[in-house]
């Protein structure tokens, strides 16, 4: 017989205890991520209107070092508190099905909704190698510090490179075309009519992510993204 | 028409289990699923062998005694329809079916294909109720109800119980069967008393039986025999968090409680 107690009439039991509430945090923590990652797509891609461009941006974005380390450490906190609360679910989760099922079905789930605690690690492993190579630059062949088009066309030449780039971004599209819609319903918004679009948008936001993410080492390994003195 | 069944078999809560393999023959098609279980029993009594145990009770589709999961899917492969109304002539002759019971912390196993669904009874305690002022009868009509409030408040009043959300969540979680209470009281006037209690207390029940985290993924939907939407469940995602926001605590002084 299982045996819980009843919760006691007026339980103290901390608001952040809640799975709800635990699972808001991870849906506002990701929506404010999916605005840092749309941002960072658009801000990327004007390595296509040549290096001029790009290198003028990426100087202005680190020019008031407040402002910069303030979004460093803001991401950070983002990224903590939604891999704090994925752990944290987790362990609930992997408690709540001691037995598995000889025969399970999928009727109506998609792969990225399974995927959500695969694809999200994975991400994680990548933003701290993303780091490495094109913000810190240790993980870099020839890493400039002003040069942020060479970085990326350089460091994108290295097949092996651009293939685990092109891994990592399907991942994160995965989780995007999922997770985009999955916050609404967590932040308690589900309507008949709204919520078919919201699918709909959150399945485009993943392969037009994609293709724009997808965009840069693919220009980059085929030539069509030369290198700075190619140009001149 | 025959079948190959593979049954979980588990003598009780505490004995270790494992399929078994039998033969269902002459398996009419007119039968419900349950019928072509209770014909297997007849054989398996007939041999002297311990019969095959399930719940049932309505045999109707309303009650939410039964259920079981039928090749992986929860209550077998027709949609919006419990074991007990599913019909043979679904399957087709020669099929291999496994039969198992719901999987879940919170559910232990009581015998073969029977589950302890208690925990879903306490969530119930928890804060699934309205309070009123007994006496006599109130006047009919006396609380107007908004004809949409109304129509969302009786279909998540559609829940039986049976737990087959909980059986087809890859999370084990009971976020359906909890959203569809949630929602039934808290859309309609006569349950806006409670509502904040009811939305912390029942998701608190919900985690001290062991019952896993939603992950938006929607194989409850497409389990549940009563076609609960998982708008339910946002229903209670936002009742919570109004509730966990605006909660007070107790008070050390004055009136009431
Ligand atoms: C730029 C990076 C990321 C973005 C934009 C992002 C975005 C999102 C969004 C919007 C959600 C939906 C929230 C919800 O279900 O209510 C989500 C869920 C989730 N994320 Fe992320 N995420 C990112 C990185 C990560 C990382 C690094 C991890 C883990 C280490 C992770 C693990 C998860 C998990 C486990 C879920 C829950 C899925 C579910 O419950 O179905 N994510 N993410
Ligand atoms: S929500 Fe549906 S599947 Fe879950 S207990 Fe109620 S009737 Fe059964
Ligand atoms: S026996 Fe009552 S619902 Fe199936």
């Amino acid at each position: 017989m299982s045996t819980a107690a009843l919760a006691p009439p007026n339980s103290a039991r901390s608001l952040f205890s809640s799975v709800i509430v635990k699972k808001a945090i991870m849906a506002a923590t990701g929506a404010a991520l999916y605005l840092f990652v749309t941002v960072h797509l658009l801000g990327n891609l004007q390595v296509f209107l040549g290096p001029e461009a790009i290198n003028t941006y990426a100087a202005k974005l680190k020019s008031i070092p407040e402002i910069l380390w303030g979004a460093r450490l803001g991401l950070l906190t983002l990224v903590g508190l939604h891999i704090l609360t994925t752990i944290q679910l987790m362990k609930i989760n992997s408690k709540a099905r001691p037995v598995a099922y000889a025969k399970k079905a999928n009727s109506a789930s998609t792969a990225a909704s399974r995927t959500m605690y695969l694809s999200g690690p994975t991400i994680a492993a990548f933003i701290v190698y993303h780091l490495l190579h094109l913000t810190v630059g240790s993980a870099h062949p020839q890493f400039s510090e002003t040069d942020v088009y060479s970085n990326i066309v350089f460091g994108f030449r290295v097949w092996w490179v651009s293939a685990a780039y092109l891994v990592a971004m399907a991942l994160l599209c995965t989780h995007l075309s999922h997770g985009v819609q999955s916050m609404f319903q967590s932040l308690g918004f589900n309507h008949p009519k709204h919520t078919p679009r919201i699918k709909k948008f959150a399945h485009a936001v993943g392969l037009i992510y994609f293709a724009g993410f997808a965009s840069m080492p693919l220009a980059a390994l085929s030539g069509f993204l030369p290198p700075f003195f190619e140009r001149l | 028409m025959n079948l190959t069944l593979h049954v979980w078999r588990q003598a009780n809560a505490a004995a270790p289990g494992r399929m078994e393999r039998y033969d269902a023959r002459n398996v009419s098609e007119d039968m419900s699923f349950l019928e072509m279980l209770d014909v297997v029993n007849e054989q398996l009594i007939a041999e002297s062998k311990e019969p095959i145990a399930f719940e049932h009770d309505c045999r109707e589709g309303i009650c939410g005694s039964c259920g079981f999961m039928v090749n992986g899917v929860a209550h077998g492969p027709q949609r919006g329809t419990t074991v007990c109304q599913l019909h043979m002539r679904h399957f087709k002759d020669g099929e291999e079916l496994y039969l198992e019971p719901w999987r879940a912390t919170a559910f232990p196993v009581l015998k073969d294909l029977v589950v302890d669904r208690g925990a879903l009874d306490r969530i119930i305690a928890a804060g699934g109720y309205v309070s009123v002022r007994t006496g006599s009868a109130p006047d009919g009509n006396a609380i107007s109800v908004p004809k949409e409030a109304a129509d969302i408040s009786m279909d998540a009043a559609a829940c039986i119980g049976c737990g087959a959300c909980v059986a087809a969540c890859p999370n084990a979680a009971a976020a359906l069967f909890t959203g569809a209470k949630i929602s039934h009281l808290g859309t309609l006037p006569q349950g806006q008393a409670e509502r904040s209690r009811r939305a912390l207390r029942m998701v608190e029940q919900l985690s001290l039986e062991d019952f896993g985290a939603c992950t938006n993924i929607g194989e409850c939907e497409a389990a549940c025999p009563k076609q609960i939407p998982i708008e339910m469940i946002a229903r209670m995602n936002h009742d919570h968090l109004k509730a966990a926001w605006q909660t007070r605590g107790a008070r050390k002084s004055g009136g009431g409680e």
